[in-house]
Protein backbone atom coordinates (compact mmCIF):
# COMPACT_ATOMS: atom_id res chain seq x y z
CA UNK A 1 0.00 0.00 0.00
CA UNK A 2 1.21 3.44 -0.86
CA UNK A 3 1.39 5.81 2.07
CA UNK A 4 0.81 9.51 1.98
CA UNK A 5 3.26 11.84 3.70
CA UNK A 6 0.68 12.86 6.26
CA UNK A 7 0.15 9.28 7.26
CA UNK A 8 3.88 8.82 7.74
CA UNK A 9 4.05 11.93 9.94
CA UNK A 10 1.37 10.57 12.21
CA UNK A 11 3.52 7.56 12.94
CA UNK A 12 6.96 9.15 13.05
CA UNK A 13 7.21 9.12 16.82
CA UNK A 14 6.25 5.46 17.11
CA UNK A 15 8.50 4.63 14.18
CA UNK A 16 11.44 6.22 16.00
CA UNK A 17 10.60 4.20 19.10
CA UNK A 18 10.35 1.01 17.06
CA UNK A 19 6.78 0.42 18.19
CA UNK A 20 4.98 0.26 14.85
CA UNK A 21 4.00 -3.19 13.61
CA UNK A 22 6.05 -4.94 10.93
CA UNK A 23 3.66 -4.17 8.08
CA UNK A 24 3.47 -0.46 8.80
CA UNK A 25 7.23 -0.31 9.30
CA UNK A 26 7.71 -1.80 5.88
CA UNK A 27 5.26 0.68 4.30
CA UNK A 28 6.97 3.61 6.01
CA UNK A 29 10.40 2.45 4.92
CA UNK A 30 9.27 2.06 1.35
CA UNK A 31 7.86 5.58 1.47
CA UNK A 32 11.07 6.97 2.97
CA UNK A 33 13.12 5.51 0.14
CA UNK A 34 11.64 7.89 -2.38
CA UNK A 35 10.35 10.78 -0.23
CA UNK A 36 12.96 13.42 0.53
CA UNK A 37 10.60 15.42 2.70
CA UNK A 38 9.67 12.61 5.04
CA UNK A 39 13.29 11.44 5.23
CA UNK A 40 14.42 14.93 6.20
CA UNK A 41 11.66 15.22 8.79
CA UNK A 42 12.66 11.89 10.29
CA UNK A 43 16.36 12.80 10.33
CA UNK A 44 15.78 16.21 11.88
CA UNK A 45 13.45 14.82 14.55
CA UNK A 46 15.97 12.14 15.51
CA UNK A 47 18.75 14.72 15.55
CA UNK A 48 16.75 17.04 17.81
CA UNK A 49 16.01 14.18 20.22
CA UNK A 50 19.68 13.30 20.47
CA UNK A 51 20.60 16.93 21.09
CA UNK A 52 17.95 17.55 23.75
CA UNK A 53 18.77 14.32 25.58
CA UNK A 54 22.43 15.26 25.93
CA UNK A 55 23.39 16.11 29.51
CA UNK A 56 24.86 19.43 28.40
CA UNK A 57 21.51 20.72 27.16
CA UNK A 58 19.91 20.78 30.59
CA UNK A 59 22.57 21.62 33.09
CA UNK A 60 21.99 21.19 36.78
CA UNK A 61 22.50 24.26 38.98
CA UNK A 62 26.11 24.58 40.14
CA UNK A 63 26.52 22.87 43.51
CA UNK A 64 23.19 21.07 43.25
CA UNK A 65 24.57 17.66 44.10
CA UNK A 66 26.67 18.91 47.03
CA UNK A 67 23.70 20.72 48.56
CA UNK A 68 21.48 17.69 48.07
CA UNK A 69 23.86 15.37 49.89
CA UNK A 70 24.46 17.91 52.64
CA UNK A 71 20.75 18.12 53.27
CA UNK A 72 20.47 14.36 53.18
CA UNK A 73 23.36 13.98 55.64
CA UNK A 74 21.54 16.25 58.08
CA UNK A 75 18.40 14.21 57.65
CA UNK A 76 20.25 10.97 58.33
CA UNK A 77 21.71 12.45 61.49
CA UNK A 78 18.40 13.70 62.81
CA UNK A 79 16.81 10.34 62.10
CA UNK A 80 19.55 8.70 64.10
CA UNK A 81 18.98 11.02 67.06
CA UNK A 82 15.25 10.34 66.90
CA UNK A 83 15.73 6.63 67.01
CA UNK A 84 18.22 6.87 69.88
CA UNK A 85 15.70 8.84 71.92
CA UNK A 86 13.13 6.09 71.63
CA UNK B 1 22.46 -3.06 38.40
CA UNK B 2 18.98 -3.64 39.74
CA UNK B 3 19.93 -6.53 41.99
CA UNK B 4 22.66 -4.33 43.33
CA UNK B 5 20.02 -1.70 44.02
CA UNK B 6 17.74 -4.18 45.77
CA UNK B 7 20.68 -5.19 47.91
CA UNK B 8 21.45 -1.59 48.72
CA UNK B 9 17.88 -0.92 49.75
CA UNK B 10 17.82 -3.96 52.01
CA UNK B 11 21.03 -2.85 53.72
CA UNK B 12 19.74 0.69 54.21
CA UNK B 13 16.56 -0.63 55.77
CA UNK B 14 18.63 -2.90 57.97
CA UNK B 15 20.44 0.11 59.37
CA UNK B 16 23.25 1.13 57.01
CA UNK B 17 21.63 4.49 56.44
CA UNK B 18 24.67 6.15 54.91
CA UNK B 19 24.25 3.96 51.84
CA UNK B 20 21.22 6.02 50.87
CA UNK B 21 23.67 8.56 49.46
CA UNK B 22 24.87 5.92 46.99
CA UNK B 23 21.37 4.71 46.19
CA UNK B 24 20.24 8.17 45.17
CA UNK B 25 23.34 9.32 43.30
CA UNK B 26 22.46 7.85 39.87
CA UNK B 27 19.06 9.57 40.00
CA UNK B 28 19.96 13.09 41.08
CA UNK B 29 19.70 14.43 37.58
CA UNK B 30 16.46 12.62 36.87
CA UNK B 31 14.84 13.97 40.03
CA UNK B 32 15.87 17.53 39.20
CA UNK B 33 14.64 17.34 35.59
CA UNK B 34 11.32 15.89 36.69
CA UNK B 35 10.81 18.73 39.15
CA UNK B 36 11.95 21.31 36.64
CA UNK B 37 9.53 19.99 34.01
CA UNK B 38 6.71 20.78 36.42
CA UNK B 39 7.73 23.91 38.30
CA UNK B 40 9.90 25.49 35.55
CA UNK B 41 12.01 27.36 38.06
CA UNK B 42 15.54 26.42 39.11
CA UNK B 43 15.27 27.23 42.80
CA UNK B 44 11.89 25.57 43.16
CA UNK B 45 13.15 22.55 41.26
CA UNK B 46 16.20 22.22 43.49
CA UNK B 47 14.21 22.63 46.72
CA UNK B 48 11.69 20.14 45.40
CA UNK B 49 14.44 17.70 44.49
CA UNK B 50 15.78 17.85 48.05
CA UNK B 51 12.31 17.25 49.47
CA UNK B 52 11.84 14.35 47.08
CA UNK B 53 15.03 12.67 48.21
CA UNK B 54 14.25 13.20 51.90
CA UNK B 55 10.75 11.87 51.39
CA UNK B 56 12.09 8.84 49.54
CA UNK B 57 14.42 8.18 52.46
CA UNK B 58 11.66 8.45 55.03
CA UNK B 59 9.35 6.20 53.08
CA UNK B 60 11.88 3.72 51.79
CA UNK B 61 10.32 0.92 53.85
CA UNK B 62 7.13 1.32 51.83
CA UNK B 63 8.95 0.69 48.55
CA UNK B 64 7.94 -2.84 47.71
CA UNK B 65 9.84 -3.34 44.53
CA UNK B 66 6.76 -3.81 42.34
CA UNK B 67 7.88 -0.81 40.33
CA UNK B 68 11.48 0.02 39.58
CA UNK B 69 13.09 2.24 42.18
CA UNK B 70 13.54 4.94 39.52
CA UNK B 71 9.81 4.94 38.72
CA UNK B 72 8.91 5.05 42.41
CA UNK B 73 11.26 7.97 42.92
CA UNK B 74 9.88 9.76 39.85
CA UNK B 75 6.36 9.41 41.23
CA UNK B 76 7.45 11.09 44.47
CA UNK B 77 9.14 13.85 42.45
CA UNK B 78 5.99 14.43 40.37
CA UNK B 79 3.83 14.66 43.47
CA UNK B 80 6.27 17.09 45.05
CA UNK B 81 6.27 19.21 41.89
CA UNK B 82 2.50 19.27 41.65
CA UNK B 83 2.23 20.21 45.32
CA UNK B 84 4.58 23.14 44.74
CA UNK B 85 2.69 24.22 41.65
CA UNK B 86 -0.61 24.20 43.52
CA UNK B 87 0.90 26.22 46.33
CA UNK B 88 2.35 28.73 43.91
CA UNK B 89 -0.74 29.15 41.82
CA UNK B 90 -3.35 28.79 44.53
CA UNK B 91 -6.38 26.58 44.64
CA UNK B 92 -7.69 27.99 41.37
CA UNK B 93 -5.19 25.91 39.47
CA UNK B 94 -6.87 22.89 37.98
CA UNK B 95 -5.24 19.56 38.22
CA UNK B 96 -2.84 18.83 35.40
CA UNK B 97 -4.89 15.82 34.38
CA UNK B 98 -7.84 18.02 33.58
CA UNK B 99 -6.03 19.34 30.55
CA UNK B 100 -7.47 16.94 28.05
CA UNK B 101 -6.05 15.38 24.92
CA UNK B 102 -8.23 17.62 22.80
CA UNK B 103 -5.69 20.40 22.97
CA UNK B 104 -6.07 22.21 19.69
CA UNK B 105 -2.75 22.66 18.03
CA UNK B 106 -0.70 22.04 14.99
CA UNK B 107 1.22 18.83 15.30
CA UNK B 108 2.55 18.59 11.80
CA UNK B 109 6.30 18.73 11.36
CA UNK B 110 8.22 21.44 9.52
CA UNK B 111 8.65 20.16 5.97
CA UNK B 112 11.99 20.43 4.16
CA UNK B 113 13.92 18.37 1.69
CA UNK B 114 17.29 17.99 3.35
CA UNK B 115 18.65 17.96 6.85
CA UNK B 116 22.24 18.58 7.70
CA UNK B 117 22.94 16.69 10.88
CA UNK B 118 23.91 18.89 13.81
CA UNK B 119 26.67 17.07 15.66
CA UNK B 120 26.76 16.75 19.45
CA UNK B 121 29.87 18.92 19.59
CA UNK B 122 27.67 21.84 18.58
CA UNK B 123 26.30 21.70 22.13
CA UNK B 124 29.50 23.39 23.25
CA UNK B 125 27.79 26.53 22.01
CA UNK B 126 25.75 28.09 24.76
CA UNK B 127 23.26 29.66 22.37
CA UNK B 128 22.39 26.28 20.91
CA UNK B 129 21.82 24.80 24.37
CA UNK B 130 19.60 27.73 25.20
CA UNK B 131 17.58 27.34 22.01
CA UNK B 132 16.88 23.72 22.84
CA UNK B 133 16.18 24.43 26.50
CA UNK B 134 13.71 27.20 25.78
CA UNK B 135 11.90 25.15 23.14
CA UNK B 136 11.38 22.31 25.64
CA UNK B 137 10.46 24.67 28.49
CA UNK B 138 7.81 26.33 26.37
CA UNK B 139 6.00 23.15 25.40
CA UNK B 140 2.53 22.99 26.96
CA UNK B 141 2.80 21.39 30.43
CA UNK B 142 1.30 18.00 29.63
CA UNK B 143 3.59 17.54 26.65
CA UNK B 144 6.72 18.78 28.37
CA UNK B 145 6.26 16.38 31.27
CA UNK B 146 5.83 13.34 29.07
CA UNK B 147 8.74 14.44 26.88
CA UNK B 148 10.97 14.87 29.95
CA UNK B 149 10.22 11.43 31.33
CA UNK B 150 10.40 9.61 28.01
CA UNK B 151 13.13 11.37 26.07
CA UNK B 152 15.31 13.00 28.71
CA UNK B 153 15.06 10.44 31.48
CA UNK B 154 14.43 7.48 29.22
CA UNK B 155 11.58 5.93 31.14
CA UNK B 156 9.55 3.56 28.97
CA UNK B 157 5.91 4.11 28.03
CA UNK B 158 4.55 2.00 30.93
CA UNK B 159 6.78 3.64 33.50
CA UNK B 160 5.88 7.11 32.26
CA UNK B 161 2.18 6.28 32.34
CA UNK B 162 2.43 4.94 35.85
CA UNK B 163 4.47 7.87 37.15
CA UNK B 164 2.09 10.46 35.68
CA UNK B 165 -1.07 8.53 36.43
CA UNK B 166 -2.23 8.52 32.81
CA UNK B 167 -2.78 5.66 30.36
CA UNK B 168 -0.07 4.45 27.97
CA UNK B 169 -2.05 5.63 24.95
CA UNK B 170 -1.99 9.19 26.28
CA UNK B 171 1.76 8.92 26.81
CA UNK B 172 2.24 8.01 23.14
CA UNK B 173 -0.03 10.78 21.87
CA UNK B 174 1.58 13.43 24.05
CA UNK B 175 5.09 12.31 23.21
CA UNK B 176 4.34 12.40 19.50
CA UNK B 177 2.91 15.89 19.77
CA UNK B 178 5.80 17.11 21.90
CA UNK B 179 8.34 15.82 19.40
CA UNK B 180 6.51 17.29 16.44
CA UNK B 181 6.18 20.66 18.15
CA UNK B 182 9.90 20.65 18.90
CA UNK B 183 10.76 19.67 15.35
CA UNK B 184 8.55 22.37 13.91
CA UNK B 185 9.92 25.03 16.19
CA UNK B 186 13.58 24.06 16.13
CA UNK B 187 14.21 23.09 12.52
CA UNK B 188 14.04 26.61 11.07
CA UNK B 189 16.34 28.07 13.74
CA UNK B 190 18.75 25.15 13.80
CA UNK B 191 19.10 25.29 10.04
CA UNK B 192 20.22 28.89 10.18
CA UNK B 193 22.27 28.55 13.37
CA UNK B 194 24.43 25.75 12.02
CA UNK B 195 26.19 27.18 9.00
CA UNK B 196 27.20 24.49 6.61
CA UNK B 197 30.68 25.13 5.35
CA UNK B 198 32.20 28.00 7.21
CA UNK B 199 34.83 26.27 9.32
CA UNK B 200 33.84 24.39 12.42
CA UNK B 201 30.37 25.52 13.48
CA UNK B 202 30.76 28.89 11.93
CA UNK B 203 34.09 29.73 13.45
CA UNK B 204 36.66 30.97 10.99
CA UNK B 205 39.27 28.33 10.28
Amino acid sequence: MKLECKHVWEHISEYIDGSVDAKLREDIERHLEHCEICSAILDSTRNILVLTADDRTFELPVGYSERLHERLAKELLSFEKDSKKE
Amino acid sequence: METNETGLIARILAGEKELFHDLIRPYERMVYLTLFSIVKNETEAEDGAQETVISAYRHLASFRGEAKFSTWLTTIAINEGRKRLRKAKGAAEESIEEQAEDYEGDFTPAPMTDWREIPLEALERKELRELLGVAVAELPDIYRQVFTLRDLEELNVEETARALGINPGAVKVRLHRARMMLQKRLVPVLKTSAPARRGFFGRAQ
